[in-house]
C-alpha cells in the first residue's frame, strides 16, 4: 500500500531477525491507554491515476492567472518564470536532499547557496546574506530581532505604507521578542521622512518598503537617513524585480535589507512556498538568523563550501541561538538564483523598465477613462492605486464575471480607501491586456 | 568547480524580456540605480550545464540511501510534483477572491481534516512555514491562552527534555519564555522525579518529542500529562517523529494540547536541500480560538478564509501557508488512506531490523526496541581505536550512503542516529548493515582509512574552522583568496 517497500516475506524474515513475533509487539512500548486501536477515519487509498484526477478536479475550480486576466499583486506577482527554473528544481539531487550538514555529500547545494548569497548581496548592496527565510513577512520579524540585539533597544518603527501582512507578522512576533511597535502613518501614499525620524528616537529599527504597499516610490534615501540619525537601524523591504532600475539600499545607508523573493523565480502557488531574503552589513553577521554558507578549502587545498558560523544556530546554541529556524526555503532560493542568472544584469534593468512603462501606460489609459490614481503626484513602479468610484470589492466581483481580476481592494487594509483598487502590471501583461482592463472597468464602474 | 560568476562574460545572456511598444517610462533620477548588480552573464546552455554540474555534486534520496536521523528522508513520489504544478494550483494568486479559489480552499480544508484525525486534535492551522515556526506558534498560543485566563504573567517557564531538538529551547527564547530542562532516566524516558520538582505554578507548558530523539516512546507519557495538566499547564508535541506512530497512537490521546506536524518529514514534501517545509499545528478546542488568522472554514460546502478571529494571535507568515506543500502532502496521504498506519509500521520495523543487525558492533546506550529511529554510539570504537562518530559518518560516504545524524542527541556521546523510513527495501537496509559492520572492522584494521575518509567524494574533509574564523560568504569578483583550481593565491 502507498509507498511501503516491504513484501510479506521481508516482513517475516525481518521480524525474526528482531526476535519478535509480530508488528504489534514492536508497538508494545506505547502504553495501552494511549494506543490507537481503530482505523483512521479517512477515505480509502487511491491509485496514482485516481489521485491525479482528484487533484485535477480541485485545480480546475481555481481561477488562476492562465485563465483570468489578472492585475493582482500586493506582495505576490505574476512575473514570468523561465523553463530553466523548472528544469533545475526538478533535479532529484537538489529536490530530495536535506539541509547540507555533511558538506562532502552536498557541495552542489552549498555552492548554489553561496552563489545565491552573492546574488542577494549584489542586488541589495549588502555585505552578507543568509540562505533564505520563510517569506517576505517573517524576514521582517527576523530583522527586528537582529536590531533589538544589535542596539539594545526594543522599539521598532513601522511605516504604515509597509505591506499590511508584513506588519501583522512583526506584531505577532513582537510580544515574544519584547518589542514595542510604533507605526507611522502614510501621507498621501508615502512616508514623511521627518515624521519617521521623530518616531525613530530610541528605536532599534525603522522598517520601510520601497516601492511601498501602494506601489509608490518612497524617498528611500531620506527615510534611511532619518532613521539612521537617531541610531536606529534602517531596514528596507524591497522588490527584487525593481533592483535593476532602483538604487540598492546599501547605497543609501540601510543596515539590513529584506524582501519577498517570489517575483524573482517562484510561481504564485496561492501564497507559497516562496523565499524571503535577508541581507545585512558585515558587522551584523553573527546576529543573523538561519543558514549561512562560507568558502573554505578541503584537506587537499581545493576550494569548497560549508555551513558556517553555526555557533549562531539552534542545533549548537540552543536557547542562546539567534533564531529557531532550521528548515528554510533553499529550493525556492535556488529558483531565485537560477532566475537571476537567466536574466542577468541587463535583463533585470530591462525588466524594471518594462514593468514601470506598462504600469505608467495603464495609469494613463485608466486616467483617460476617468479613473484617477489615488496618490496622483507620487511616482510608482509596477503597481498603483486607482479610484473606481464605488466599493472596490463590488467592482472586482463584476469585473471577474467578465474574466478580468482588476486588482486588490485596498479598503481591506486601509481606512478611507474602500473605493481604491491596487493594480499590478508585470511584464506578462500586454498593451492589449491593459486595453481590456480599461474596457471592463469602464463597463462595470465607469 | 568554477562559480557561475567566474563563467560570466560581459554581454552574454540567457533570457529576453518583453519590450512592448509603449512610451518608455523611468524611475525618478534621484532613485535610479547607479551601477547594475553584478549578476551572472551566461548563455542558457552554460546555465543548464552549471546547475547540472552542481546537481552532480549533490546527494539526494534519489541518489541513494539517506538514513539521516530525525529527518525522515523517505521517497518523494513524483505524482506529488506533477499535481503541485497544475496551473490551477501553481498559477493561483493568494489574494484571489474565495469564490475563485474554491479548489485550493477545499484541498486545505480536507488536509486539515486529515491532520485532525491523525493527531486527535480538532483545531488545525496550516499557516506555519516549518516545524520550528510551528513550535513558535504553539508557544504563542500558550501565551495567548494563559493571558486570556489571567495567568499570562504568572506562567513564564517552558520545560523541555535534555534530548530535545535544538529548535525547542531556541523557540522558547524567541517566544519570550524561560527554559527549564528535565533529565532523561536510564530507560530513555523523562525522569519523572526530576520532572515533579520542575513543574510549578510558573510552568506554562512542556515541549516534548514522542517518540523522543532517542527513538523511544516515553512509557510514562500518561503520568507526564497528568503532572502538567494537574499544575494547570499545557503540553506541546514536537511532531518531528510523527512518522513512528501514525494510526498507532495520537498526540491528542497522549494528552498533548498542541502539536506541530512536519509535512516535509512524515508527509513527504521534498526537503529541497533545506526547505521548503510545512509546519501545521493542531490543537484542542480550548485553544482553537487563538489559532492564527486566517483560517479555512466550510459553510454549506462553500469554503472561505475566515479573517474575523478576535482572539487570534495574528498571522505568523504571509497568506494562508505554503500551499504547494499542502498539495504534495495531501496527494501523499490519499495514496495511503487508512493504511497510513502501515507506513509507520514499516518505518518502525525497518528501524528495529537495522538495530538488531548492528547492536553487536556499536554501543547501544538504551537497550530497548526502538520506534522509527535509534541511536547507537561509536564510543566503543573511540575507546578501542580512536575512531569517532565523525569518522564513521565520513567513511559511510564511500559506500554511497548518506551518513546518519551524528553527535545528536547530546546525551549520547559519539551518537549515530539512524532513521531508515518505510520506503527503503530490505536490500538497502542490508547494504547499510554491511557497510557499518565493515567500517567497524576497518576501525581496528586500518583506522587511517577512516580518519582520512571520504575518499570518493568531489572534496575531502573541509576546514570548517577556517570558514568560521574569517568568513567568506560571497564571491569577491576577482580578489578571491582562494582560486577555483584549489591552490591558494
Amino acid at each position: 500500500m502507498g509507498y511501503v517497500s516491504l513484501t510479506d516475506s521481508d516482513r517475516s524474515s525481518m521480524l525474526e531477525a528482531v526476535g519478535v513475533s509480530s508488528i504489534d509487539h514492536l508497538f508494545e512500548q506505547i502504553p495501552a491507554g494511549v494506543r490507537f486501536e481503530r482505523a483512521l477515519d479517512v477515505e480509502p487509498a487511491l491509485a496514482e491515476a485516481e489521485i491525479t484526477r482528484l487533484l485535477e478536479e480541485l485545480a480546475a475550480r481555481n481561477a488562476h492567472t492562465g485563465i483570468e486576466l489578472s492585475f493582482l499583486g500586493m506582495g505576490v506577482y505574476d512575473h514570468y518564470v523561465p523553463a530553466v527554473v523548472d528544469m533545475v528544481l526538478s533535479r532529484g539531487e537538489f529536490l530530495t536532499a536535506y539541509t547540507p550538514y555533511q558538506p562532502e555529500m552536498s557541495q552542489g547545494v552549498l555552492q548554489a547557496i553561496f552563489e545565491y548569497q552573492t546574488a542577494i548581496c549584489e542586488l541589495t548592496g549588502m555585505d552578507v546574506s543568509n540562505a533564505s527565510g520563510y517569506d517576505g513577512c517573517t524576514v521582517a520579524a527576523d530583522a527586528c530581532f537582529i536590531a533589538k540585539h544589535a542596539t539594545g533597544r526594543s522599539k521598532v518603527v513601522l511605516a504604515e505604507a509597509v505591506n499590511p501582512m508584513v506588519r501583522q507578522v512583526v506584531k505577532t512576533y513582537a510580544p515574544g521578542f519584547g518589542l514595542e511597535i510604533v507605526e507611522v502613518p502614510h501621507r498621501n501614499g508615502a512616508t514623511d521622512p521627518d515624521e519617521l525620524g521623530t518616531a525613530a528616537a530610541d528605536a532599534a529599527a525603522v522598517l520601510f518598503q520601497q516601492p511601498n504597499a501602494f506601489g509608490v516610490l518612497e524617498d528611500a534615501p531620506a527615510l534611511a537617513a532619518a532613521a539612521g540619525e537617531s541610531g536606529a537601524l534602517p531596514v528596507a523591504h524591497v522588490d527584487p524585480i525593481s533592483l535593476g532600475v532602483l538604487e540598492a539600499p546599501g547605497a543609501y545607508g540601510c543596515a539590513i535589507t529584506i524582501g519577498e523573493g517570489q517575483g524573482a523565480g517562484n510561481f504564485q502557488s496561492y501564497g507559497g512556498p516562496h523565499y524571503g531574503f535577508l541581507a545585512a552589513r558585515a558587522n551584523l553577521i553573527r546576529r543573523m538568523p538561519g543558514r549561512i554558507v562560507g568558502e573554505t578549502v578541503d584537506a587537499a587545498g581545493r576550494r569548497g563550501y560549508v555551513l558556517t558560523l553555526q555557533t549562531r544556530e539552534q542545533h549548537i546554541r540552543r536557547e542562546k541561538a539567534t533564531s529557531n529556524i532550521t528548515t528554510n526555503q533553499t529550493l525556492l532560493a535556488l529558483g531565485g538564483l537560477v532566475y537571476l542568472s537567466w536574466l542577468g544584469p541587463q535583463g533585470l534593468v530591462e525588466l524594471g523598465e518594462t514593468c514601470i512603462s506598462l504600469a505608467e501606460y495603464a495609469k494613463e489609459r485608466l486616467g483617460d477613462a476617468g479613473f484617477a490614481t489615488v496618490f496622483s503626484d507620487q511616482p510608482t513602479f509596477k503597481e498603483f492605486a486607482v479610484r473606481v468610484g464605488q466599493d472596490a470589492r463590488e467592482v472586482i466581483r463584476a469585473a471577474r464575471a467578465r474574466g478580468v481580476h482588476p486588482g486588490y481592494a485596498l479598503g481591506r487594509d486601509y481606512a478611507g480607501l474602500d473605493d481604491a483598487l491596487l493594480v499590478a502590471v508585470t511584464e506578462k501583461r500586454t498593451r492589449a491586456d491593459i486595453e481590456r482592463l480599461v474596457e471592463v472597468l469602464t463597463a462595470v464602474a465607469g | 568547480m568554477e562559480l557561475i560568476y567566474e563563467k560570466s562574460r560581459p554581454g552574454r545572456r540567457a533570457g529576453l524580456v518583453p519590450r512592448p511598444d509603449i512610451p518608455r517610462a523611468d524611475v525618478p533620477p534621484g532613485l535610479r540605480r547607479a551601477t547594475p548588480p553584478r549578476l551572472p552573464e551566461v548563455t542558457e546552455q552554460e546555465l543548464v550545464r552549471h546547475f547540472t554540474a552542481l546537481a552532480d555534486r549533490n546527494f539526494g534520496i534519489d541518489t541513494g540511501f539517506y538514513p539521516l536521523g530525525s529527518c525522515t528522508m523517505k521517497h518523494n513520489p513524483r505524482v506529488n510534483e506533477r499535481v503541485a504544478n497544475l496551473p490551477g494550483f501553481r498559477d493561483l494568486h493568494p489574494l484571489q477572491e474565495d469564490e475563485g479559489a474554491q479548489g485550493a480552499l477545499e484541498l486545505m480544508w480536507r488536509l486539515q481534516r486529515y491532520l485532525a484525525e491523525i493527531t486527535g486534535l480538532p483545531g488545525v492551522s496550516l499557516q506555519p512555514a516549518a516545524g520550528s515556526q510551528g513550535e513558535l506558534t504553539g508557544l504563542m498560543l500558550m501565551r495567548a491562552y494563559f493571558t486570556d485566563r489571567g495567568e499570562g504573567e504568572q506562567r513564564d517557564t517552558i520545560v523541555t527534555a535534555d534530548t530535545a531538538h535544538g529548535t525547542n529551547p531556541a523557540s522558547v527564547t524567541m517566544a519570550g519564555y524561560k527554559l527549564e530542562k528535565v533529565a532523561t532516566d536510564p530507560r530513555g524516558n523523562l525522569d519523572l522525579a526530576d520532572l515533579r520538582t520542575k513543574v510549578t505554578e510558573r510552568t506554562a507548558g512542556l515541549m516534548l518529542t514522542n517518540p523522543s530523539t532517542l527513538g523511544l516512546f516515553d512509557e510514562g507519557i500518561e503520568e507526564v500529562a497528568e503532572i502538567f495538566h494537574g499544575a494547570g499547564a499545557l503540553l506541546y508535541y514536537d511532531g518531528a517523529n510523527l512518522n513512528a506512530v501514525v494510526g498507532r497512537s495520537r498526540p491528542g490521546d497522549m494528552g498533548f494540547d498542541i502539536v506541530h506536524i512536519n509535512l516535509h518529514k512524515t508527509f513527504s514534501q521534498p526537503h529541497g536541500g533545506g526547505g521548503p517545509g510545512g509546519g501545521p499545528i493542531a490543537v484542542r478546542d480550548s485553544i482553537e480560538p487563538f489559532l492564527p488568522a486566517p483560517q479555512v472554514v466550510c459553510d454549506d460546502d462553500v469554503f472561505r478564509l475566515d479573517h474575523d478571529r478576535p482572539k487570534s494571535i495574528g498571522r505568523v507568515r504571509g497568506f494562508a501557508g505554503p500551499f504547494g506543500v499542502f498539495v504534495r502532502s495531501y496527494a501523499f496521504m490519499r495514496a495511503y488512506g487508512p493504511e497510513l498506519r502501515e507506513m509507520s509500521e514499516a518505518a518502525v520495523l525497518n528501524a528495529n531490523y537495522l538495530l538488531a543487525r548492528l547492536r553487536d558492533v556499536y554501543d547501544l546506550p538504551y537497550d530497548r526496541l526502538c520506534m522509527h529511529e535509534f541511536v547507537l554510539s561509536a564510543r566503543n570504537l573511540k575507546r578501542e581505536h580512536g575512531i569517532t562518530a565523525l569518522d564513521v559518518a565520513k567513511r559511510l560516504m564511500d559506500f554511497g550512503i548518506h551518513p546518519p545524524t551524528i553527535y545528536f542527541p547530546l546525551v549520547v556521546p559519539e551518537a549515530l542516529m539512524i532513521e531508515p523510513t518505510e520506503t527503503e527495501t530490505k536490500e538497502r537496509l542490508d547494504q547499510l548493515v554491511d557497510a557499518m559492520r565493515q567500517i567497524a572492522r576497518e576501525a581496528a584494521e586500518d583506522p587511517e582509512l577512516l580518519r582520512t575518509a571520504p575518499h570518493t567524494r568531489p572534496v575531502q574533509r573541509l576546514d570548517e574552522v577556517r570558514a568560521a574564523k574569517e568568513p567568506v560568504v560571497t564571491h569577491s569578483f576577482g580578489t578571491s583568496a582562494v582560486s577555483a583550481t584549489g591552490a591558494e593565491a
